[in-house]
């Protein structure tokens, strides 16, 4: 069977899950396309996730009320095992790739990271992954028993199938989590979420100051219904949080439309957004690396430009 | 307790990768101590500033010989010895952590230091996976770290945010952006380093068989537009790039 571990938030299966249900699907891997549901009160999700498995099992248990690392693992490892999966996907968020090494080391199994495509060729399961920054695309293979994380925005998210899938619950042997979380700070925005968004406005330094960033960034990504993108200079000064980072230590995004303004387009940060599938920049700097990778640019200055694209949008 | 750092040499940020034959070249590419690493070297000569009973700081690599130089800069940076498995075969980082668990068992660590983010692979399991085979927890993505006794306490980022944290040692603790500034090795350091022991093992002795396998490689390149807008008149070139989003890419409504 395909394992895959359902990844959601607020009762609410994440889009995440859905395209690791695309990327089984093409996988070219055989058996019964299992979804498992690790968490507390998660009937609804539950139900969410039978719509698009052949079956899915359920563990709704006070000790996975929070995700822990060392409990993730041991749970996902526990059902491979007893299902006796050949194929476990988890999904590439920063907590799936903390936790399926974990697995891939107590299944003694491969592990192919952060997948952008995945492929059978004979026994091997290939993946494509980024690497170098995301300059470089390599494929990878393993064969047998193999653990693999999907990057998120890199496979359409499933449609239904075409039964419902059947609801199992599960017994689980949890082990003690060591990490003792003493304090949560969570970075909520009102706007969509940067890796869910269609559309991302993003402010660089030259947007020129946290007033500006609401002013230019915050206006014009409300006018589209868009997610708010920062890079980590920005993060750096403290205009932002951290959570609108993008880039190679922030997040990676795949909008159909990433606009940059005031963003140099430095490496780091393209490896965050390169992938987008149309990227819009205005800079002040004809050289700016950013119109390197553009589809439309704006040479100009932001302080005249974005009023007048809000004025415009807003019609 | 000694604290074992791991360390890579990786192409700088900027430096041009190559493909040749399926593989990617880095011949003539400048070639730098990973960042995320240097987080975690730095780390350790600070946690042993403040007061924390470390004994020794052992920097290890695991790879070609251009490796070397990384574990050079961390000796210059203040660590006590080096230790390099070199080998020019490319292991995945869950064949790796192999060689990271012997390592800190046979040199009694207690805490592992390790980048969040490989520059070069691009890969995040190096510090989990050797966790999990030494059995100790793990903190990923740390930007804040404090020492006392055997008690961990700090900062670090999760997928909505970010979390304060207690463990106790032994634990895994990966680094990033925000810990803390790397200091620049001094001359007389530089000097000193070439003294301190720079071990070779053989990679034989730990036993490395790679469960995967890397069939092929491509730079990425997507073609783009390069449509310029001209931007004299801030009003007629605003018009102009809504009516290309709504219009030709389609991507707002
Ligand atoms: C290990 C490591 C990891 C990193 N990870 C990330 C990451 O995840 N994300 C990230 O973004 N960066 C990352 N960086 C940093 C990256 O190298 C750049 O420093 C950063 O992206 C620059 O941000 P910026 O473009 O906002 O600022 P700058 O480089 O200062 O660029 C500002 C731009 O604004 C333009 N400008 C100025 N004023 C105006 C104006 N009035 N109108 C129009 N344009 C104007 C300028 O021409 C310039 O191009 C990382 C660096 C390292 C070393």
């Amino acid at each position: 069977m395909i394992l895959i571990v359902a990844e959601h938030t607020a009762g609410k299966l994440a889009k995440a899950t859905l395209e690791m249900v695309t990327a089984a699907r093409e996988s070219g891997r055989e058996g019964p396309i299992t979804l498992l549901v690790l968490g507390q009160n998660v009937a609804a999700v539950a139900t969410e996730s039978a719509a698009v498995a052949d079956q899915v099992l359920v563990a709704d248990l006070p000790g996975l009320a929070t995700y822990n690392a060392e409990v993730w693992a041991a749970a996902t490892t526990q059902i491979a095992q007893e299902g006796e999966a050949h194929t476990v996907i988890i999904g590439g968020s920063r907590s799936g790739r903390e936790y399926a090494p974990r697995v891939a080391v107590k299944l003694d199994a491969a592990y192919l990271e952060d997948a952008t495509k995945l492929s059978s060729n004979g026994a091997a399961l290939q993946a494509q992954r980024y690497t170098y920054l995301a300059r470089v695309t390599e494929t990878v293979e393993a064969d047998g028993l193999v653990v693999v994380t999907v990057k998120p925005g890199s496979f359409a998210p499933a449609a239904p199938a075409a039964a419902a899938g059947e609801q199992y619950d599960v017994e689980l042997s949890l082990p003690a989590p060591r990490v003792e979380v003493t304090g949560k700070s969570v970075e909520k925005s009102s706007r969509v979420a940067l890796t869910e968004a269609d559309v991302i406005v993003t402010g660089g330094r030259g947007v020129g100051s946290p007033e500006n960033f609401s002013r230019y960034v915050e206006a014009l990504a409300d006018n589209l219904g868009a997610g708010v993108g920062a890079t980590r200079a920005v993060v750096d000064a403290g205009w932002r949080p951290y959570a609108e980072q993008v880039g190679q230590t922030g997040k990676t995004v795949q909008p159909k439309a990433y606009i940059a303004l005031g963003v140099s387009g430095a490496v780091q940060h393209l490896s965050g957004m390169g992938k987008s599938k149309n990227i819009i920049a205005i800079n002040k700097d004809a050289e700016a690396p950013i119109f390197k990778v553009a589809d439309y640019g704006i040479v100009g200055d932001i302080n005249e430009i974005v009023p007048a694209l809000i004025e415009a949008s807003r019609k | 307790m000694n604290i074992l750092t791991l360390v890579r040499q990786v192409p700088d940020a900027e430096a041009r990768v190559k493909i040749n034959a399926q593989q990617v070249d880095l011949d003539g590419a400048t070639l730098v101590i990973d960042g995320m690493d240097e987080y975690g070297v730095e780390e350790a000569l600070r946690l042993r500033e403040s007061g924390a009973n470390v004994e020794q700081i052992i920097a290890l690599a695991i790879g070609p010989k251009r490796n070397e130089d990384a574990l050079r800069t961390a000796l210059a940076m203040g660590v006590d010895r080096a230790i390099h498995v070199e080998t020019d075969e490319k292991f995945d980082a869950v064949t790796l952590s192999r060689v990271v668990a012997q390592v800190a068992q046979a040199e009694n660590a207690g805490l592992i230091l390790v980048g969040g983010q490989e520059a070069d692979w691009d890969s995040q399991a190096l510090g989990a996976a050797s966790a999990e085979r030494l059995g100790w927890p793990q903190l990923t993505w740390t930007n804040e770290l404090k020492l006392d006794g055997e008690t961990l306490t700090g900062r670090h980022d999760v997928d909505d945010g970010n979390e304060s944290f207690r463990a106790t040692l032994p634990a895994v603790v990966t680094t990033q952006q925000g810990l803390n500034e790397p200091r620049y090795p001094t001359l007389p350091n530089i000097m000193k380093a070439k003294k301190k022991e720079l071990r070779k093992d053989d990679p034989a002795t730990y036993g490395l068989t790679s469960k995967v396998r890397t069939v092929g490689a491509e730079i990425q390149t997507r073609a783009r537009l390069n449509r310029m807008i001209d931007g004299k008149d801030a009003q007629a070139a605003a018009q102009q790039l809504l009516d290309l989003l709504r219009n030709e890419a389609k991507v707002i409504a």
